[in-house]
């Protein structure tokens, strides 16, 4: 009997933490989201569910914008991160963990003093830009922060290692002799790649795009340090509403819808992903 | 995102794959159970949140209660905006001095929205904010912190030196009648600073801040009362006067210009316009005085500019409010005032403090002595008549006025 | 890290026989690095600057003053200060939490393990803005004061289920029959967890720790939400951006990435040996 209880006295410490900490706010902020009133008299439940519809019709954008941006900063990140890892994988030999490290060095910086680094290299006359147009090669009004371009080149910055690291771990994983027996049965290079080491590095893909998509969607700092009004961001909005205007329903609304929106989508992606023969293979 | 791993350990990466590829997602039993128990939950998460207002009269016994027992315990934390202060904090250093009261200075305050949503939540609570005074402009947030009673009601018969010394525009403002709260620490002009360096002509208008030629480089202030005042002027309404329909035509007009401008900043349009991200914007008088930038220029636009007025308060719940209240009134003692006033370049509420710059300016050399003649014959620091003619304060809201006036403007900074 | 090379060092044979070409894909992945390292080295540099202005923006020299005042802004300090204790209390505090989890999980099958698991990954890929704010709406109703606790609290919650995943990633990979055996040797479930289990699952739990502290130290938006008038050093930066951020913090920053750089390298090398050795 004790040892059928043991796992459960295990869990419980964290569980309840995990409870209290995590699923009660959730449910506290749903409960706020629905709520009328200001901060002087106090806001009551009223089930006002314009909260929602007022919100999203001033943020509705935001939103859009954010998942815009996620997707961007997404693909960014597999388009850096994938030849990277495979060069380190199928090339890099004794050095791989070195390799692996040095994509790793920005992790031991704090994220916002990494952003702030980069709003200080791209500074209209910074390091960068300040010495081409010393040179003449660009005109003096350019510039790049405060563009999406330098939202975008900044997330995928900050969040690039989440992307190698499990693209590289699928890679690896590859049995290099099952590319020879391909090459054995006269597939080309890039038949070889297409036909036999993509489909088995998908896996590492997929997890990757989860462990950036949702943080890069969801993320306000580099939009409030490397962009402008045309960058906005939910998360700019969420964080203004509840700290500037301390309008917590309408905050709340927006987070609830944010949180909606990202976790309907992993658990579809994870869903549909998730139970193709190709992903259970290269699980094991 | 900082949340993330070090995914440094691959062990860790295999333990997040799998479970995604494989494990839990395929139970939807369990997902069916989870949304169960969150439903459950709801039920308990039917309370409000308390409303607390209805205290900003103050009688004499409020006074009293307040302050009975309260007693000098020799230590003070002052919450104030950076530049408001000497580098090496002389002022305070002859505070210390002068009274044997030690002051822990912070420059945390950035902006006064932020600032209220920080303390907002002890204040309510009745918890300490780990200050004893704090410094916050005349606005939206300043009547909220009064109308919630947040702040402790001023002992007078403390403040000698502000009776005998603050200026008649000090006293009894309109958005604290009879200082029952607090007691000005410097006012200052909002109008357009540019760099002479990129910006070829002279500015008078308000209109350059909507001109296409400097798309780009064009700041404005996140902060919704000044970014509203400022739209305001551009349209032609005194914004102290202005009506609900007045605002939205307005906010018509900083939409137009949303393309052109580079950012909404907070204190941050210093370093912009300082680096050269920004050519023009909005600026705050003594920033730019204290920048000391020979191509950075200050201007009122001939449509007018908006004076403040930023304002010690004690927070009720202090823990050393007689020393707050020490201070509060040392600063306006005219020799203490001159020396910080000398620094921070913002307007004194304490006219007497002129004459005694000037006094140093006799007594001072070389390139102190001009800087100090600069700073007692300067506009921006002793404005002229016909200066405070041009200037216009900030309307005072209602709480459903702000209601209203925050939905037309707190969008804009926001791009929406 | 090193669980990696080591099997690539078992597949060496065939591995061998990859042709060593890539040239174009070797100089892109230096451009990568590249890239990466960049800001890093900037704030490093930058850090060393003789600069006389409110802004650290133009070089003006080389100096070493900054590492000599380098706690003569005490609020910086202070803020520092907190970040460390909150790291290394909140990553006490989530390693016990979070191994136990992992070692159920991993060790035992029971009901509710997919709830479990389900809840784990939950609080992984929720986003951290959704944390933070859902915190804070919870705050606000209860009329929570926020600060050092509230920061605490929520550090562990979003440090659990790394912990828990890094834990049952090694736990799931034991032989049962180890603890088997020690229990036929007359150990009781204590002893055999003391003496067995733990040391067998210690570097998924030392990897945990360091995760947990990492997370803990470099996080900016939950501590955000839950911070009140409490300050840590991402919070502390994010706050000097508007007001021009001063060399102390590119030399608390140097000396940070210095640190973890030097503890993730012994990390390395000793899990290195321990591989040899084993």
């Amino acid at each position: 009997m004790r040892r059928r209880l043991t796992p459960y006295l295990m869990i419980l410490p964290a569980g309840l933490w995990l409870v209290v900490f995590f699923a009660v706010p959730l449910i506290m902020m749903a409960s706020l989201s629905l709520q009328q009133g200001n901060l002087v008299d106090g806001f009551q439940q009223t089930f006002h569910w314009q909260n929602y519809t007022e919100g999203l019709s001033t943020y509705g954008d935001k939103v859009v914008r954010s998942l815009w941006y996620g997707l961007l900063g997404t693909v960014a990140c597999i388009v850096i991160a994938y030849p990277v890892a495979y060069w380190i994988a199928f090339h890099a030999g004794d050095r791989k963990s070195t390799y692996l490290f040095l994509l790793l060095l920005p992790f031991f910086v704090s994220f916002i003093l990494r952003t702030v680094s980069w709003k200080f290299v791209l500074a209209d006359n910074g390091i960068v830009l300040g010495t081409l147009k010393g040179w003449g090669l660009l005109p003096e009004g350019f510039h790049v922060l405060q563009t999406s371009f330098a939202v975008i080149a900044g997330l995928a910055y900050n969040f690039l290692p989440f992307m190698v690291l499990p693209i590289y771990v699928a890679l690896e994983r590859i049995d290099y002799r099952v590319i020879e027996a391909a090459k054995d049965l006269y597939a080309g290079r890039v038949q070889a790649f297409v036909r036999v080491v993509l489909p088995l590095s998908l896996p590492g893909v997929f997890a990757g795009v989860i462990m950036t998509f949702v943080p890069i969607s969801a993320d306000y700092v580099n939009a409030a340090i490397l962009g402008g009004p045309q960058n906005t961001m939910i998360g700019n909005v969420i964080q203004t509403e509840y700290f500037n205007n301390s309008n917590y329903p309408t905050a709340s609304a927006l987070s609830f819808t944010l949180m909606a929106i990202l976790l309907v989508g992993i658990f579809l992606y994870a869903r549909v992903l998730g139970t193709k023969d190709v992903l259970e293979a290269a699980g094991r | 995102m900082s949340r993330h791993p070090h995914p440094g350990d691959p062990a860790f990466l295999r333990g997040l794959i799998q479970p995604r590829m494989r494990g839990p997602l395929t139970g939807r039993r369990d997902v069916l159970r989870l949304f169960g128990a969150a439903g459950a939950g709801l039920a308990l998460a039917a309370c409000g949140v308390q409303g607390q207002g209805g205290k900003d009269k103050v009688s004499q016994s409020d006074v009293q209660k307040f302050w009975a027992g309260k007693a000098k315990n020799g230590t003070l934390n002052w919450a104030n905006w950076p530049g408001y202060m000497e580098e090496d904090r002389a002022t305070i250093k002859a505070f210390t001095q002068a009274t044997g009261i030690k002051v822990d200075y912070k420059e945390v305050i950035q902006e006064n929205a932020e600032w209220f949503g920080k303390i907002e939540a002890p204040l309510r609570a009745g918890q300490s904010i780990d200050f004893d005074l704090m410094v916050m402009s005349n606005g939206i947030q300043l009547e909220k912190a009064r109308q919630l009673g947040y702040l402790a009601p001023l002992d007078h018969s403390k403040l000698p030196n502000f009776a005998k010394n603050a200026g008649p525009s000090y006293k009894n403002p309109s958005y604290d009648p009879g200082n029952a709260f607090t007691i000005p620490y410097t006012s200052g002009v909002t109008g357009i600073a540019y760099n002479t360096k990129y910006v070829k002509e002279e500015i008078t208008s308000i209109s350059a801040l909507w001109d296409s030629q400097y798309k780009g480089k064009i700041g404005m202030m996140a902060d919704s009362q000044e970014l509203g005042n400022f739209g305001m002027f551009a349209v032609g309404v005194d914004p102290e006067k202005s009506t609900p329909a007045d605002w939205q035509k307005a906010a018509d007009k900083l939409r137009e210009q949303r393309s052109l401008v580079r950012k909404y900043y907070t204190q941050d349009y210093a370093d912009a316009i300082s680096k050269g991200d920004v050519w023009i914007t909005m600026a705050w008088s003594g920033d730019v005085y204290s920048l000391g930038l020979d191509d950075v220029k200050f201007v009122v636009p001939q449509e007018g500019g908006t004076i403040w007025t930023d304002n010690m308060c004690i927070p009720k719940t202090a823990a050393n409010p007689v020393d707050a209240l020490t201070l509060m009134d040392w600063l306006y003692d005219p020799r203490a005032n001159a020396t910080l006033t000398e620094y921070i370049n913002y307007i004194t509420p304490v006219p007497a403090a002129q004459e005694i710059i000037k006094q140093d300016a006799a007594q001072a050399k070389g390139a102190e002595k001009a800087e100090l003649e600069r700073l007692a014959a300067s506009s921006l620091v002793f404005p002229t008549q016909q200066d405070m003619a041009r200037l216009r304060r900030y309307r005072t809201l209602t709480q459903d006025e702000e209601s209203e006036y925050q939905k037309v403007f707190n969008p804009i900074s926001q791009g929406s | 890290m090193t669980t990696t090379t080591a099997p690539a060092a078992a597949k060496a044979p065939a591995r061998r026989r990859v042709p060593r070409k890539g040239l174009g894909l070797r100089i892109y992945t230096w451009a990568v690095i590249a890239w990466l390292v960049l800001p890093i080295a900037v704030m490093i540099l930058f850090g060393f600057n003789d600069t006389s202005s409110k802004f650290n923006f133009e070089w003006e020299g080389f100096t070493l003053k900054w590492y000599a005042q380098l706690f003569d802004r005490e609020d910086l300090t202070t803020a520092l200060i907190n970040s460390i204790t909150i790291a290394l209390a909140s990553t006490v505090i989530t390693t016990v939490l979070g191994t136990l989890v992992g070692l159920a999980l991993g060790r035992y099958s029971f009901r509710g393990k997919g709830v479990s698991n389900l809840v784990l990954f939950a609080a992984i890929s929720s986003p951290e803005l959704v944390m933070g704010a859902s915190l804070l709406s919870m705050f606000v109703t209860l009329n929570t004061p926020r600060g050092y606790a509230t920061i605490l609290v929520s550090h562990v919650m979003f440090s659990i289920a790394f912990v828990a995943m890094t834990v049952r990633a090694r736990a799931v990979g034991l032989d049962p029959s180890i603890e088997e055996a020690a229990r036929d040797l007359g150990a009781g479930p204590w002893t055999t967890f003391r003496l067995v289990t733990l040391p067998l699952i210690m570097p998924g739990v030392i990897s945990g720790a360091l995760l947990a502290f990492a997370l803990s130290i470099d996080d900016f938006i939950i501590t955000n939400f839950t911070s009140g008038s409490t300050v840590t050093f991402p919070l502390w930066v994010w706050g000097s951006t508007r007001t021009g951020t001063p060399p102390q913090v590119n030399v608390m920053g140097t000396l940070l990435f210095a640190a973890g750089v030097l503890i993730a390298v012994l990390n390395m090398v000793a899990s290195r040996r321990r591989a040899r050795r084993g």
